[in-house]
């Protein structure tokens, strides 16, 4: 296991980063525009200063080594936009925000998507089946730009029941609307992926073989059945993870919310080159963990598939 | 053995056999695969219905513009949001500089449905050639080409994307590039498993032996025995584009004034939502009925011409 962890991160996630560093540093940098270039009429002395005291002045290989060289250190260099915050402040700031209402979503979707699935894989072709897997077609389809406001809607306009946005440092009641409008998509194909999943399973021979022995309808569900309908799912968890990221930026810009996707959409606007960088490399990592993550579940789900 | 000899070997005809004549006649009459599966498809109902109402929805969005008095840019300041209404002819109200919404909303779905066909388009054919070239090279440059799309497929692209349209201005043809260049990656592994197998199949060693070029190999042999495969994904890439291109346009990085996009006009009426649900509504119906459709399409395409599942 050591072993593949320390492959995993040698050959995978450091060429990965190392990549995605030195292709959005370019990236950023040969775009027309930069972040001082909105200012009114500045002095190009005073520009002079300003450029040098972010190393804007340096040749740019200069200026590429020397970010590595911080990173190393975990420093991910002043903000450019918002003076006198280092990246590393606004992301502090950032993060729970983002991680709460992206956590809450992700295990929710997951929890009730597992088990709305196996309830219509149960009870396959009855109304619950039909029920359950029509509001899940809805969740896959409905994309959350249009959930968001749809949601608004109905929820704070219509009926009054849930705030329309903010966030006043994380009360609960602030959280429904986000959390719902994250998770429903991923809720929608968790449901159905466990459902497809889970009646294969059913259907399969060594099914078969644990009801001629006579074994009750329940354990056959939990011991024999659950395990094998999970590994379609678990290998769904990465795209989700990321999925809830990025949606993450809609949620975020939508209902007010100081997270990461707004500070994300802002910095791009702004040309913040260096709170850019930090949060497109910040989930990269995230992306690279959880999906090393998935892979050593499926080794404990899955003992074939065991540290290969 | 010569050639000519090795032709009259091949052509030379079977003996009749009368008993194969009978068993023919009692067979019911022969079926081509794309019939089949033209009928597989139309019994799907599902199907069937999503690809009705694709077809009216861009016969809408082509055709309904024409029926409107209204321009798509000129604001109307006596009528700013002003509720749907037939006697104004301002069949889906107007916005909030009082812009007929009908017009906008039938010419924003032109926008949105190109943008998609366009991205799938490009996705397609860039994946079809790298996975094809994988699969049929092999060996090293296999792993080193599937390699790169892994490290590839971890990058956040959605992320990618954003940067690309803020720092290099919002032009069309970027989001086609952009989008399109983002989701090439499945299509790219789903070629290269086809060609994988289809390596191993007589008619490539023949061409081989007849001395055609790796290149035309790849293009003439490989790509079209792929293509109903990538024919199936492409109508599920299509939705996902519309999606990816509406994001974009929701967040203000895609289409810009005065020309809209369904993703563009959510994004204006999820502004105005209080006054004006019309705004969001209209558009919101568009997008949700043609991702709907395009959904059950996609999966009734892949019943229908999915052998496995005969």
């Amino acid at each position: 296991m050591l072993r593949f962890l320390l492959r995993r991160i040698l050959f995978e996630a450091i060429p990965t980063l190392l990549v995605l560093v030195t292709l959005t540093f370019f990236l950023i940098r040969v775009a027309p525009g930069g972040p001082f270039s909105a200012e009114v009429n500045v002095p190009p002395e005073v520009l002079a200063a300003v450029q040098a005291k972010y190393r804007l002045d340096q040749p740019l290989l200069q200026q590429y080594l020397a970010y590595l060289g911080d990173l190393l250190h975990g420093d991910f260099g002043p903000s450019l936009k918002y003076k006198d915050f280092s990246v590393n402040d606004l992301l502090r700031a950032a993060l729970p925000v983002s991680l709460q209402i992206g956590l809450f979503a992700f295990v929710i979707a997951v929890v009730l998507g597992v088990a709305a699935g196996l309830i219509a894989a149960v009870r396959q072709n009855g109304w619950l089946d039909h029920a359950v897997m029509g509001v899940a077609v809805l969740g896959v389809v409905i994309p959350n730009f249009v959930l968001a406001p749809v949601l608004t809607l109905v929820f704070a306009v219509w009926l009054k029941v849930l705030p329309a946005g903010g966030w006043e440092g994380g009360r609960p009641l602030m959280m429904v609307l986000p959390v719902a409008v994250l998770c429903l998509h991923y809720l929608g194909v968790i449901a159905r992926i466990t459902r497809s999943s889970m009646i294969e399973v059913l259907a399969s021979s060594f099914i078969r073989t644990a009801r001629a022995k006579g074994l009750p309808r329940g354990y056959i569900l939990r011991r024999h059945a659950l395990r094998p309908a999970l590994l379609p799912v678990l290998s769904y968890l990465g795209p989700a993870l990321v999925g809830i990221l990025t949606g993450s930026i809609v949620v975020e810009t939508f209902f007010g919310l100081p997270g990461l996707g707004q500070l994300f959409v802002n910095g791009a606007l702004n040309r913040d080159y260096a709170l850019v960088l930090a949060l497109t490399l910040l989930v990269g990592v995230l992306t690279v963990v959880f999906n090393t993550l998935v892979d050593l579940l499926y080794g404990w789900i899955d003992p074939r598939m065991r540290f290969k | 053995m010569s050639r000519p000899a090795m032709q009259s070997v091949i052509a030379r005809p079977l003996p009749p056999l009368p008993e194969l004549d009978a068993l023919q006649e009692r067979l019911p009459p022969a079926r081509s695969l794309w019939t089949d599966a033209r009928r597989r498809f139309l019994r799907n109902h599902a199907a069937a219905a999503g690809l009705a109402l694709l077809a009216l929805v861009l016969l809408a969005c082509l055709l309904g513009p024409m029926l409107s008095p209204y321009p798509f840019d000129e604001p109307d300041f006596g009528l700013m949001q002003a509720p749907p209404d037939a006697a104004t002819r301002h069949w889906f109200g107007t916005d909030y500089i009082g812009r007929d919404l009908f017009i906008r909303t039938l010419l924003g779905g032109r926008v949105s449905l190109m943008v998609g066909a366009l991205g799938a388009l490009v996705a397609v054919v860039l994946g079809t050639l790298y996975g094809a070239t994988a699969g049929y090279a092999g060996g090293r440059t296999d792993s080193v080409m599937m390699r790169a799309l892994e490290v590839l497929g971890s990058f956040p692209v959605v992320f990618l994307v954003i940067l690309l349209m803020t720092f290099f201005g919002r032009s069309l043809w970027l989001i086609f590039v952009a989008i399109g260049a983002a989701s090439w990656l499945d299509v790219a592994r789903i070629v290269r498993g086809q060609t994988l197998s289809l390596r191993r199949r007589e008619f490539i060693d023949a061409a081989i032996v007849g001395g055609v070029r790796p290149s035309r190999i790849v293009l003439r042999h490989i790509v079209p025995n792929v293509l109903g495969l990538v024919i199936i994904y492409a109508t599920l890439l299509v939705p996902q584009m519309i999606l990816f291109e509406s994001f974009l346009s929701y967040l203000g990085l895609g289409v810009q004034e005065p020309m809209t996009s369904w993703g563009a006009l959510l994004e204006q009426g999820a502004k105005s939502l209080e006054n004006s649900p019309w705004e969001l509504l209209f558009p919101a119906g568009f997008l949700v009925t043609t991702l709907f459709a395009f959904n059950f399409v996609g999966d009734g395409l892949r019943d229908a011409l999915d052998p496995r599942s005969r």
